[in-house]
């Protein structure tokens, strides 16, 4: 009995058992379809849409950013060069605690305050998601380190990049320009696919003007990454196209010697070749070393530069504006000869001082005891103001604004520099519109002596001579004259832009710069101290008032703060029959431009020309 | 218990898949087929998972070839000896896991190892067997169905090491160790009216259950039923895993080919997310391959319970074969998304060694039901 209801127990218990394990089958089954069906919808419904994200997990785009051309002088030195070197940069996007990795960074490589202050003053104007450098320059170790740790540091990362170097530093600033990193301006601006891997763009002088040819085109690369973003193989590539060289028409001997002229003097010194328009030396004093702007200069240094009272940042040769004063009065005497106002005979008569009809102001001559009767050549010799304002008076100032505009007075010359300053040469429209007032014919007086509201920049004085000295043939100034693509057997020229000046006779020309040799040849010419015996110089002397003096009061420059003495300017060619060179000097505060500026366009021609640097000590000459 | 089993079972014996000297050496061969087939194709994978690194391969083959001989040590013990020794090894590992507690070591942000000075020895792995080997010993001591007063006990003998793991915290294990328990009391005819109550209750507590959980667990039901509110953080394993899965399709990128795992974009690629590089590799193909291996496995498994001579046998075989296909659903369910993330490997295949120990033995009680007859 017992032995039975054992036996019954354990049929029962093997009918549970069995029942319950075919429901566990069940069960598994149905579960693992479950796991099938989901499968079937990843692995087959959707398999296209995830091939597309994994596919989009490893292969990532990369910009190949290209080599930026670099620049020569005219005898083939360099000037702008591209070095390698590695930066630490910081993601800010992408890090949570910017202190904390700084301060973990500081551990590993050397960080002082200029690189933190430095960092500071990128980060506030960064591009987002673009990496911003917190070191420049590590060293082979420093590389070494971060990479060791670098799984540490998400969002930091070692950038291998070319870097622009100014060998010349100082010397070339103004001219070159600088590559600076691309601010949240400036990326509106440019086309993000070329300039995808480069953070670099010209940020003045040559580098801005000619940024097109300088940068080249990006290339990119297919590349398949890790999880890390690190680059594991390169699938597919277009290889970037380097940036074409830059030969310039700026010869830096030149330069140098321009600059050393101008010693230690606040001012500019442009010199051109007449027969091209290319700008052959270029100055601006004082300068400044463009290399540290190349990575980002810190605020403290920056502020330091901006602030400096001579203002070293300041391009004077293209951005200063100052009165031509009587530098601009063989331009005005050329007006008059082609608008056939006066001859080269007619004789005008300076008393020392001169009346509108009508009119019972004074406008004084220089010299206040008057030149006598003086025609053009004596005129431009003595630089009689008198002469000019007459000649100004027939013209008229829309006769007057014509031609000086001509010569690239009043409007930009379109040198291919960047940031240049268009100057001024009033006029009744000018008058009306800014100042709201209507035009006095005294001004047109003013504006035949180069004064008042008349503004030139040193590059347009140069041009304007450099036009003379071609006899109206007139070149948009260049600085590039020809463009390289690297490796290419030639450079091809760039394109250049003129127009001629019609004098009617061509023999006008002739007879203003025989006027200019007489300014430094005659015995009463205003700079005949810098008389050559190697070659003849056509110049003109200039003054520009910087302070107005009241109306019987007498300059004297003695008694004048220095920042308020007038500039001292020069403008001359040479050699004056078959002119190679032609340069405009202005010294800030210099006083009399035949005993300050003129030496200093000497000594730019000697060194162009080859002539002797024996310069007559100048006299305290008197006139304008 | 007054008949020894074996005596009612001794019929059996002309079992054809039972050769002589297989008998003898206690050697299940079709479970032993199966396994060495899993235990194969998960090698193939895990030298890809690995990204070819023969030494790891090398490191688990070791621990492989260890685990084998630990099964066969235990198929020559005899169930009746396992059913004695079932409530000392329950004691002792719930003993350890109050240790654990109070002195283990912390890892990965929970207290799971007890460092016994030679070993560091997860006590929660001991319970996965304990738990199920104590229930079956608590149902085998009357004839099957049990009673609601049996039914209690073994849930008391259940939920104690179960709340003690999911304190440490480990909510995996103690899921695990809980459908060890369950899974036996299912097989030994636990009344679907129970079932059913306790489907009911577990439904109106889950809500409560939500108060109870740590934040990083809360986070990772969140991130299951969104993976994508997080993508770089906690969803980052269930998309990562999913793309790799659904760009393998049908047939897979092939072996060693796998760009999401080899890249790394897929994290825990050799251990947990394993069944995610065999998607990608071996497509849907592959996938299906390695689940008949399981199904076979789990097929074997039920049928030792179902031929066990004894209730102990047949509660434990098939508590042991259940618990098993909760570790592949589990594994598989979160590496596809279906389930949240829980640390579950996938058995015999992910790297490590101490889930293989557990899963080893427990096969090598299987072994042991089937081939002691006497």
């Amino acid at each position: 009995m017992r032995l039975d209801s054992n036996l019954q127990d354990r049929q029962r218990e093997e009918r549970l058992v069995g029942a319950r394990a075919i429901v566990a089958g069940v069960l598994v089954l149905a579960a693992l379809s479950l796991v099938v069906v989901r499968l079937v919808r990843l692995q087959i419904t959707d398999h296209e849409h995830f091939s597309v994200l994994s596919q989009d997990n490893r292969v990532k785009i990369q910009p190949v950013p290209p080599s930026r051309g670099l620049i020569y002088d005219a005898r083939g030195v360099l000037l702008a060069d591209n070095h390698p070197s590695f930066s630490l940069e910081i993601t800010i996007e992408k890090v949570d605690d910017l202190p904390g990795t700084i301060a973990a960074l500081a551990q590993i490589i050397r960080l002082d305050d200029k690189d933190r202050e430095r960092f500071e003053h990128l980060k506030a104007q960064r591009v987002r998601f673009q990496g911003v450098p917190l070191r420049l320059n590590l060293t082979p170790e420093e590389v070494a380190r971060f990479s060791l740790d670098s799984y540490r540091f998400p969002g930091v990362d070692v950038r291998a990049e070319l870097i622009r170097t100014y060998p010349l530093g100082e010397l070339t600033a103004h001219a070159l320009g600088y590559v600076g990193r691309i601010n949240t301006e400036e990326i509106g601006r440019i086309d993000s696919s070329d300039y995808a891997g480069t953070r670099f763009i010209g940020k003045g002088g040559v580098e801005k003007a000619h940024e097109g040819l300088l940068h080249g085109q990006a290339g990119y690369q297919q590349v398949e990454v890790n999880a890390h973003g690190r680059v594991l193989r390169t699938l597919e590539s277009k290889p970037p196209i380097a940036g074409r060289d830059l030969h310039l028409y700026l010869d830096i001997t030149l330069q140098r010697a321009a600059t050393a002229a101008l010693g230690e003097h606040r001012g500019a010194v442009v010199a051109i070749d007449p027969r091209t328009g290319g700008v052959l030396a270029l100055v601006s004093n004082p300068s400044f070393d463009p290399n540290p702007f190349v990575e980002g200069i810190g605020g403290q240094e920056y502020h330091a530069l901006l602030y400096a009272p001579d203002k070293p940042l300041f391009n004077r040769a293209v951005r200063g504006q100052y009165p031509p004063g009587s530098t601009v009065k063989p331009f005005v005497g050329l007006a008059g000869l082609a608008e056939g106002v006066v001859d080269t005979r007619k004789i005008k008569y300076c008393s020392g001082a001169y009346r509108l009809p009508g009119q019972s102001h004074n406008y004084r001559c220089w010299r206040h005891s008057g030149h006598g009767g003086v025609a053009l050549e004596a005129a431009l010799i003595q630089s009689c103001d008198v002469y000019f304002y007459d000649l100004a008076h027939e013209l008229g100032i829309e006769r007057l604004k014509h031609v000086l505009g001509e010569f690239g007075f009043g409007a930009r010359t379109g040198i291919d520099l960047a940031g240049e300053l268009g100057g001024l040469v009033p006029s009744k429209e000018w008058k009306e519109k800014v100042r709201k007032q209507l035009w006095f014919p005294g001004e047109t007086l003013i504006v035949g002596i180069g004064q008042g509201a008349f503004m030139a920049t040193p590059l347009q004085l140069a041009v304007a001579t450099a036009t003379m000295a071609n006899h109206g043939h007139f070149f948009q100034p260049r600085v590039a004259r020809a463009a390289q693509v690297p490796g290419a057997p030639q450079a091809e020229d760039l394109p250049t832009v003129s127009h001629v000046i019609d004098a009617g006779d061509p023999h006008r020309w002739e007879q203003v710069i025989h006027a200019m040799t007489q300014v430094v040849e005659s015995p009463r010419g205003t700079a005949k101290g810098i008389r050559s015996r190697d070659y003849r110089i056509a110049g003109k002397t200039g003054t520009a008032q910087v302070f107005t003096l009241g109306r019987n009061q007498a300059y004297n420059a003695s008694q004048l703060e220095e920042k308020m003495r007038d500039h001292a300017l020069f403008v001359a060619f040479a050699p004056a029959d078959d002119p190679r060179i032609a340069v405009a000097v202005i010294v800030e505060n210099g006083g009399h431009g035949g005993t300050v500026a003129a030496p200093v366009a000497r000594k730019v021609m000697d060194a162009y020309l080859g002539g002797s640097t024996l310069i007559a000590e100048p006299e305290a000459a008197d006139g304008d | 218990m007054a008949i020894r089993p074996g005596a009612a079972g001794s019929h059996r014996l002309n079992d054809p898949t039972q050769s002589g000297l297989l008998m003898r050496l206690h050697i299940d061969a079709p479970l032993l087929l199966g396994l060495l087939l899993l235990c194969a194709f998960g090698l193939v994978v895990l030298f890809s998972a690995t990204d070819q690194d023969l030494d790891a391969v090398e490191r688990q083959l070791v621990r492989l070839t260890l685990a084998f001989g630990l099964m066969f040590a235990v198929a020559q013990v005899h169930p009746y000896q396992l059913r004695r020794w079932s409530l000392p090894l329950y004691v002792l590992g719930v003993l350890m896991l109050v240790a654990t507690l109070l002195v283990g070591d912390v890892g990965k942000g929970a207290q799971r190892w007890l460092d016994l000075g030679v070993v560091r020895f997860q006590p929660s792995e001991m319970l996965k067997l304990a738990v199920p080997m104590t229930i079956a010993w608590v149902l085998a001591d009357r004839s099957l169905p049990p009673r609601l007063g049996r039914v209690f006990a073994a849930t008391v003998l259940m939920l104690i090491p179960v709340l003690l793991i999911a304190k440490q915290p480990d909510l995996g294990t103690a899921i695990l160790v809980a459908a060890a328990g369950v899974t036996v009391l299912f097989i030994g005819g636990l009344s679907w009216r129970i079932i059913l109550m306790v489907a009911a209750a577990a439904a109106a507590l889950a809500p409560l259950l939500w108060y109870r959980m740590h934040d990083y667990q809360r986070q990772r039901v969140l991130t299951f039923l969104d993976p994508t509110s997080d993508p770089l953080g906690t969803g980052y394993h269930i998309i990562q895993s999913q793309i790799a899965i659904g760009s393998g399709g049908l047939h897979g990128k092939g072996w060693l080919l796998g760009t999401q795992s080899h890249l790394e974009f897929l994290p825990e690629h050799h251990t947990d997310f394993i069944f995610a590089v065999i998607g990608e590799e071996f497509g849907l193909t592959g996938i299906l391959v390695l689940l008949s291996l399981y199904l076979f496995i789990i097929y074997r498994g039920l049928s030792i319970a179902v031929n066990a001579p004894d209730t102990y046998g047949k509660v434990l075989a098939g508590g042991l074969s259940l618990v098993f296909f909760v570790y592949v659903f589990v594994n598989t369910g979160m590496v596809t998304g279906l389930l949240p993330v829980v640390g579950v490997p996938l058995p015999l295949v992910s790297y490590g060694g101490t889930s293989m120990v557990t899963l080893m033995v427990g096969f090598g009680m299987l072994m042991a039901v089937q081939t002691h007859r006497k």
